[in-house]
């Protein structure tokens, strides 16, 4: 009835091209559009943040490293970052927890707010700190009277950093628990094992990889904040200033090298990030892999 | 529309899938692929539809003795029904089924009501005509493999591939629809290639049985004649069900574990290993010898449900022995567990050579 | 219908991990953001009106929003070829385009604004060919777009990548067996597998890129009327201590960004839905 007429063949050379790949031609150029398009978006910023760092050669480069307003946000961040960190891990463990492993009303709900400051922007994160804890904020005279320093202060900092990063541990950890289920903590407990021993020897060694996974994103977020921290910190040289801000300062100033020398300390960091992320992703992969056996 | 594959060689990396096939299927013809899991089946099937290619410079694929080995799978009008279905999950039934006819190059596309009363006709074909505007992950099991074959049958293909098609479904349904597709090819009379590693399902279904084996054809034949007249051990061992005794061959006797039987092959002066296969129905139980050649052994567990009865017994050297008795013969016998009887066997096929 | 709380569970810890975590997201970030809403409250619906379509917040929003929305597109277009390509080929440096992909999550936004605003300024090394032709990225609106389009590029590859990696071969090879050439197959078989997630990465690409600031306020020069965003004002009027008036305004994009939250959920409750045997 509808008969073809005459069978074209696509093909190169004498091989027939399969069913599930596109022709040679078409191959090489969407990987020429993509690999451009990752040139120009990725990794010409990545390469112009240490040409721009080195642009005055290696001496200059070491001298505003070591310069004393660096290390001090240097300090600060590193200090920031010891205590965010932490703090969401504990967070994100018992929320996931709570979230993966029981069956309740409002979960949903509780799972879209964790995923609250995704949406938010950087900037209203510190407006509503500065709101609560500022001069005119609702706290703010009480505060003032009990000599209580939040904002424009340390204190400030850390809480912007622990509002934007909270949800990264707890958005990994989510998942892979809820695929793992509740078998082999059910298994434990039947055998005898405590509350504590249950998570610690059955549920902890599962989602290791997720762990550190989320935990490195969470760790890059926090080091390398911008938006939040800068709104709440009052930008007070050698006091309240993290790398990132340190950042801002000495580009305004002109002082390219030196904004350039600070950021390829933390585009390294980023590196790393990567590096460490490819890994344990890596593995988490094969974790999760290992559930749907 | 026959097809011919000529001298197929193909490779995954360092590992040979098809050494040098060659096969041939007649106009009209239901031919089973027949073999272990990883001996070369479903790559042969897909080598034919064009959805794998063969080694560079090996082999030929003619359809209707027109070679297509350079012609891509989307101009080879083969249909193809895969084993998970691959039905399109986004497509309600009507539009899988009109998929290939809605595809076709404007100028031999037919108008939307002919697609329209191909596809109920289709549908009515595959007895699923209600089912037209549901989608595939409404479908159970057995009606989703329905609707794959209305979709692979919509293109009028020449000839029709099946790659393992009742793989995924219950034993009832597969029975059931092995049947329907008896019918369905009857009704049709498309030259079709069904692979399975069901030998059920292959002596049930075709008219020719080709038994693969490592990347070889190891016998074409009638149902009958692969099971009644395998060509070597390996097709013996794996269409039905065998008892194995592994022994030697000396001159024109065979010593094969409790057994010794005349060998009737070219005697052999020095002694060579050599095993004996026997199915279960052709060992008898008596509690004599009776003059015949056996040995004795012990009943240990009898299944008598079923239109045979299945008694396993131990062989007083130690082989554990399968026997298949009508029941009116194990009536007759009344044995009991532990007693201690004698088995013969009726027909024995020897092999020798190295163990394959 | 029984409405259950929770159901029974012989897991211990239930009551302390929800109450901490229920503590924790109420002290972070529920009563602060309350608190924001409480502010706004201090302000006539005249006054709240007048400051939130102000021109120059107006044109902030203009340029958000549409910055925004074309970066975007940009990102769905080009970030579903790279995750083409990541998933579908093979070549000599894969694995390190892929972990790159991450780097606009791994970067600080301060360095990502102040290297792209080095690359694609007059002198920059992409920038000085851009320059020729009249087209102006640094301190530009344009440099708001390309800032958006690095930022948001993760959300759509890595939303797209899973989905492409679980689309069944077999069915491109149904598709190809039935006669569909393969531009057919993917228009037809696995475009409409991946519309669901090409929207959310829109999405998720768009709702960030609405609140990005470190990036943007080295890149875009920050002219009154021309290159200012939406979070830029909020800070400006924060400085000025005009709490009410960066309330308002935080009012509004929060607004938003819920909007876009609850669009995002739909969206992944849309796809779940689709393959999960409707009604049956």
């Amino acid at each position: 009835m509808f008969q073809r007429k005459s069978p074209g063949t696509w093909q190169t050379a004498n091989r027939p091209v399969l069913a599930t790949t596109e022709p040679t031609l078409i191959r090489y150029l969407l990987a020429g559009v993509a690999m451009l398009f990752v040139t120009l978006f990725l990794l010409a910023p990545l390469a112009a943040v240490f040409a721009q760092a080195f642009s005055e050669g290696i001496a200059v480069y070491w001298a505003a490293l070591r310069d004393a307003d660096t290390l001090a946000s240097l300090h600060l961040t590193l200090m920031t970052a010891a205590i965010a960190v932490p703090l969401n891990l504990v967070f994100g463990v018992a929320a996931s927890w709570s979230i993966a492993k029981f069956e309740f009303l409002g979960k949903s709900l509780l799972t879209t707010l964790i995923d609250l400051p995704f949406a938010v922007s950087p900037v209203i994160s510190g407006i509503i700190y500065v709101l609560f804890f500022g001069l005119h904020g609702y706290l703010g005279p009480w505060l003032a009277a009990h000599n209580i320093e939040i904002i424009f202060a340390v204190p400030g900092i850390v809480l912007a950093t622990v509002f934007v990063t909270f949800p990264f541990i707890a958005r990994e950890l989510i998942p892979l628990m809820q695929a793992q289920g509740t078998e082999e903590e059910e298994a434990a407990l039947s055998l005898g094992a405590g509350g504590w021993q249950t998570f610690l020897r059955v549920t902890l060694p599962n989602i290791k990889w997720g762990l550190l996974y989320g935990v490195i994103l969470c760790n890059a977020r926090a080091m390398g904040e911008f938006g939040a921290v800068s709104v709440i910190s009052g930008h007070i040289r050698g006091l309240t200033n993290t790398v990132p801000l340190h950042v801002e300062i000495l580009y305004n100033e002109y002082n390219f090298v030196g904004a350039f020398a600070v950021a390829s300390l933390l585009t390294i960091l980023a590196l790393i990030t990567l590096v460490v992320k490819s890994f344990a992703e890596w593995k988490f992969k094969q974790e999760l892999h290992a559930i749907r056996m | 529309m026959s097809i011919e594959a000529r001298h197929i060689t193909k490779h995954f990396g360092a590992f040979a899938v098809l050494k040098d096939v060659s096969l041939h299927v007649a106009t009209g013809e239901l031919i089973a692929l027949l073999g272990p899991s990883g001996s070369g089946k479903t790559t042969l099937l897909r080598i034919i539809s064009g959805l794998e290619v063969p080694d560079q410079g090996s082999g030929q694929i003619l359809l209707h003795d027109e070679d297509v080995t350079n012609r891509h799978v989307s101009m080879r009008r083969v249909g193809f029904v895969f084993q998970h279905y691959a039905l399109f999950r986004h497509m309600t039934v009507f539009k899988n089924v009109a998929f290939g006819l809605q595809v076709r190059p404007r100028k031999l596309r037919p108008t939307k009501r002919q697609i329209r009363e191909k596809v109920h006709e289709l549908l009515k074909l595959v007895q699923l005509e209600w089912l037209a505007e549901r989608y595939p992950a409404q479908l159970s099991g057995g009606q989703r493999q329905r609707i794959a074959l209305a979709r692979a049958l919509a293109i009028e293909p020449k000839v029709l591939l099946l790659d393992e098609p009742f793989g995924a479904l219950d034993a009832k349904t597969r029975q059931e629809l092995r049947r329907w597709l008896r019918r369905l090819h009857s009704e049709l009379n498309v030259t079709s290639v069904l692979v399975t590693h069901d030998q059920e399902e292959a002596l049930e279904v075709a008219d020719r049985v080709v038994i693969t084996n490592a990347g070889r054809i190891e016998q074409v034949g009638t149902p009958e004649e692969v099971f009644h007249h395998p060509a070597n051990e390996f097709v013996m061992n794996f269409v039905g069900h065998v008892n194995v005794f592994h022994g030697r061959v000396e001159g024109d006797r065979a010593f094969l574990g409790p057994l010794e039987v005349e060998y009737s092959g070219q005697p052999q002066t020095i002694a060579q290993p050599a095993r004996g296969l026997v199915r279960p129905y052709d060992l008898d139980i008596d509690r004599q010898a009776n003059g015949k050649s056996g040995f004795s052994a012990t009943v240990q567990h009898v299944n008598a449900a079923g239109p045979h009865v299945k008694i396993d017994l131990l062989a007083d050297s130690g082989e554990p022995v399968h026997v298949e008795l009508t029941q009116e013969r194990f009536r007759t016998l009344r044995l009991t567990l532990g007693e201690s009887v004698f088995v013969c066997p009726r027909e024995i096929n020897v092999f020798l050579g190295g163990q394959r | 219908m029984n409405i259950v709380l929770k159901q029974r569970s012989i897991l211990p810890g239930f009551g302390l991990t929800l109450g901490f975590t229920l503590a924790y997201l109420s002290v972070i970030a529920l009563i602060p953001l309350f608190g924001l809403f409480l502010r706004t409250a201090e302000l006539t619906w005249g006054q709240f009106w007048a400051t939130v379509t102000d021109a120059r917040v107006l044109a902030a929003y203009r340029l958000s929003f549409g910055a925004s929305l074309i970066a975007a597109t940009v990102n769905v277009l080009f970030g579903a070829i790279v995750a083409w390509v990541l998933v579908r080929y093979r070549f000599p440096g894969r694995r390190v385009v892929d972990a790159l992909i991450d780097l606009p999550f791994a970067l600080p936004t301060a360095v990502a604004g102040i290297s792209l605003t080095a690359v694609y300024a007059h002198t920059g090394w992409i920038g000085q060919y851009l320059q020729p032709l009249n087209i102006k990225v640094a301190f530009a609106p344009l440099g708001v777009v390309v800032a958006l389009t690095f930022i948001g590029l993760p959300f759509v590859v890595r939303t797209l990548q899973p989905v492409l990696e679980d689309v069944d071969p077999e069915v491109e090879e149904a598709a190809a067996n039935l006669g569909a050439s393969r531009p057919q197959a993917i228009w037809r078989v696995i475009l409409p597998e991946l519309w669901p997630v090409l929207l959310t990465g829109f999405a998720l690409a768009f709702a960030r890129a609405l609140g990005e600031y470190g990036s943007i306020v080295f890149i875009s020069g920050n002219m009154p009327m021309r290159t200012e965003i939406v979070p830029l004002l909020m800070v400006m009027k924060l400085e000025q201590f005009d709490y009410a008036g960066a309330t308002a305004i935080a009012v509004v994009m929060l607004l938003a960004s819920f909007t876009l939250l609850l669009a995002i959920n739909l969206l992944q409750w849309w796809s779940g839905q689709r393959h999960s045997g409707l009604g049956s």
